[in-house]
């Protein structure tokens, strides 16, 4: 190759969380560094956000009229787009509005919510500009987004990984949860790649990672009903970190309405 | 001498803060005319989605206000809601706390000090650039920043977003033979704590002594993390339930940002404020080692606010071993009955004071929570500080010396913009 990789940045509505994986990193930052040509990432000290990019990681949802425009920009200047984290793959917490009385809420907290820029939505990246790749997690980890920047490196097609929690958790032999305790883990309906941190630690998964492939949230459901737990609740385990990604979603409405 | 010279500084985008703040700056006829520290961190609206959670779903609910200090959120939380119910924690429980927000402290300053605020004072625009000339001082800052992070998954699992808090306690105590290896770690990293708050002490500093109350919680005994009554160098000394009638946020004309005053004053809230207030209970050999760069405290120039994180890193170790080296598991946490009522929590974030009020009906749910963080607290003084320090800077520095100024200023207090969930952006006024 003879120009390095042209690697952003860019951060939208969010907790800062999933930059960590990168100024976390360690040693693997200042490798990054070497490797690849970080041309925008605002909390590193490089601030161009408008340059052209091999590879852009998008943190955060699309929650006002500014970042709307911002993120069309950014989709033009780049070749590669990863959103990254729960915000920008299905809007986080703070897509709850979506199901809510926005305006109720922004008047709540403020006094004179029109001279705030905001959306009555908080969206993925994705309902706003084609993207390339999801990186999903609340946060995601260094392993995912290094393991991206390698592959590209390499020229070879990223890996996403679909598979529920529980297959992984049963590989690594952790005695369930839920059966032997009857938590109500979210495992049999989240998307692997955390490492299997909850039940690794005896609690129940939350689903931070998202929908897997294929779920059956109403059958996840009727098994912690038959256990008694109120269908109102089993509707806010999935009105939660992804309340907007669509399987979680429709399993969320369809619990509400039970209750 | 009678030149005008009219400038505007924009910096649309504040580089090494976390979350998005910019600086406008209006200087006419040599004197700051407009000076607006803006925040264009949209509002996520946590109080209002808290509302109808039942207690055990806040602590992962309130880690995402921040990547960057989630176990802070997580613990002001638990206390509020467990003070609520009535719920007495066990002391094995309150020090795996203390330890688990060493982690935190020792992370978050360090990643403050070396990718954030450093490169303003050796000249870089970033710490990977700042570590072709000076990899050692940079490479000691990772190595402390991951035994923070280390600390915090110890506990937590991970160190974003940890998953081990729970009201009550802890889901799971870690293994003796884990915690073991970490306190070997924790030893190991003494010298690079030590070294560390003598070279931040030897970076040529501002001398920019400027007047400011402190506001910090203080402990019996111990250095303020967990728990304290909340004082402040004017003569507060409040427990934290009594947090409302003292602090006020209120609406500045031409501004939608909430400011946060102390009757009726500008405060700072920090490492800088925690250690004005609480340097008499520093351990050793902290404290020595604080004595030996020669700087008292407490001080009034802001920008030992990078030596009083260094201290805190130091402090934070010591600490973390003393709590940790005759580790025992114990029962992670208790629980109870939920009652209705109000509940406040106040525990110190790395930026300080991070104070939650909830409210709660009979059926355990959160009816409406109240969020004060560090960083919407400290807007008011960052502003003072500003408008200040940029005059008494000198406005006939170039537009880029000025620019940079301003954004030293800002970053040394190391907003955590996504935090504050009360900032908001400020319309400029244009002629």
């Amino acid at each position: 190759m003879d120009r390095k990789l042209r690697v952003a940045v860019h951060k939208f509505s969010s907790c800062d969380g999933c930059q960590l994986a990168f100024l976390n990193a360690g040693e693997e930052l200042v490798e990054l560094f070497e490797l690849a040509n970080v041309v925008h990432f605002a909390e590193a000290g490089i601030v161009d956000p408008d340059a052209r990019a091999d590879l852009a990681f998008i943190e955060g949802s699309i929650s006002t009229h500014e970042e709307q425009e911002r993120i069309r920009r950014v989709r033009e200047n780049t070749r590669f787009l990863v959103p990254i984290g729960a915000c920008a793959t299905s809007g986080c917490l703070q897509a709850l509005r979506n199901q809510a009385d926005a305006a109720r809420w922004f008047a709540d907290v403020y006094s004179d919510p029109s001279k705030i820029d905001h959306l009555d939505t908080a969206t993925p990246i994705a309902a706003n500009v084609s993207v390339d790749l999801e990186l999903w997690g609340c946060p995601v980890n260094t392993r995912q987004v290094m393991a991206t920047v390698s592959s590209l490196l390499l020229g070879a097609p990223p890996r996403e990984d679909k598979e529920k929690l529980c297959m992984e958790c049963k590989r690594k032999n952790i005695v369930c949860v839920m059966v032997t305790q009857g938590q109500h883990c979210m495992g049999p309906v989240t998307r692997t790649g955390c490492g299997v941190l909850c039940p690794g630690i005896g609690r129940d998964c939350y689903g931070c990672y998202g929908p897997a492939e294929n779920i059956n949230g109403d059958a996840w459901g009727r098994w912690l009903e038959q256990k008694g737990m109120p269908a109102e609740r089993i509707a806010r385990r999935f009105r939660y970190i992804h309340s907007e990604a669509e399987a979680f979603r429709e399993a969320g409405r369809r619990w509400r309405e039970k209750s | 001498m009678n030149e005008r010279r009219e400038i505007r500084i924009d910096v649309p985008v504040l580089a090494r803060v976390e979350g998005e703040g910019a600086l406008d700056l209006h200087i006419r006829d040599g004197r700051i005319e407009n000076l607006k520290f803006r925040i264009g961190e949209p509002p996520r609206l946590f109080e209002k989605f808290l509302e109808g959670r039942e207690a055990f779903e806040v602590p992962d609910m309130v880690a995402r206000i921040c990547g960057i200090c989630p176990v802070a959120y997580q613990m002001s939380a638990v206390q509020a809601l467990e003070s609520l119910f009535g719920w007495r924690s066990t002391p094995w429980i309150e020090a795996m706390r203390r330890a688990m927000y060493c982690g935190e402290w020792i992370q978050s300053h360090s990643l403050h000090i070396h990718l954030l605020a450093a490169p303003d004072f050796f000249g870089f625009t970033s710490a990977p650039e700042m570590a072709r000339d000076y990899p050692d001082e940079v490479r000691r800052g990772l190595r402390l920043q991951s035994l923070g992070n280390e600390l915090i998954r110890l506990f937590g699992a991970r160190s974003v977003h940890p998953v081990g808090v729970r009201v009550g306690g802890f889901h799971c105590a870690p293994p003796k033979d884990r915690v073991a290896r970490l306190v070997d770690r924790l030893r190991a990293a003494l010298p690079d704590a030590e070294n560390l708050v003598a070279w931040t002490a030897s970076i040529d500093l501002p001398k920019d002594q400027q007047d400011f109350v402190s506001v910090a919680l203080k402990h019996a005994s111990e250095y303020p993390l967990y728990s304290g009554r909340i004082v402040s160098d004017t003569g507060l000394d409040i427990p934290v339930d009594r947090y409302e009638d003292h602090f006020k946020e209120h609406q500045e004309a031409h501004s939608t940002a909430l400011y946060s005053l102390l009757e009726g004053r500008p405060y700072l809230v920090g490492p800088l404020a925690r250690l004005n207030l609480n340097w008499d209970r520093l351990p050793e050999p902290v404290r020595s080692t604080l004595a030996k760069t020669g700087i008292p405290f407490p001080s009034r120039n802001v920008f030992h606010s990078m030596l009083a994180r260094a201290v805190e890193i130091h402090l934070a170790v010591v600490e973390a071993i003393r709590l940790l080296e005759n580790y025992e598991p114990d029962v992670p946490f208790v629980s109870g009955q939920t009652r209705a009522g109000s509940g406040f929590g106040c525990t110190e974030a790395p930026r300080g004071l991070l104070w939650h009020r909830y409210d709660v009906d009979e059926n355990g749910k959160v009816l409406k929570a109240r969020i004060v963080p560090p960083t919407s607290q400290n807007q008011a003084r960052i502003a003072e500080d500003l408008h200040r320090s940029i005059e008494a800077f000198g406005l006939d520095h170039s537009d880029d010396e000025l620019r940079l100024h301003g954004e030293k200023v800002i970053r040394n207090y190391d907003p955590c913009i996504s935090c504050a969930t009360h900032f908001l952006k400020l319309k400029v006024i244009r002629e």
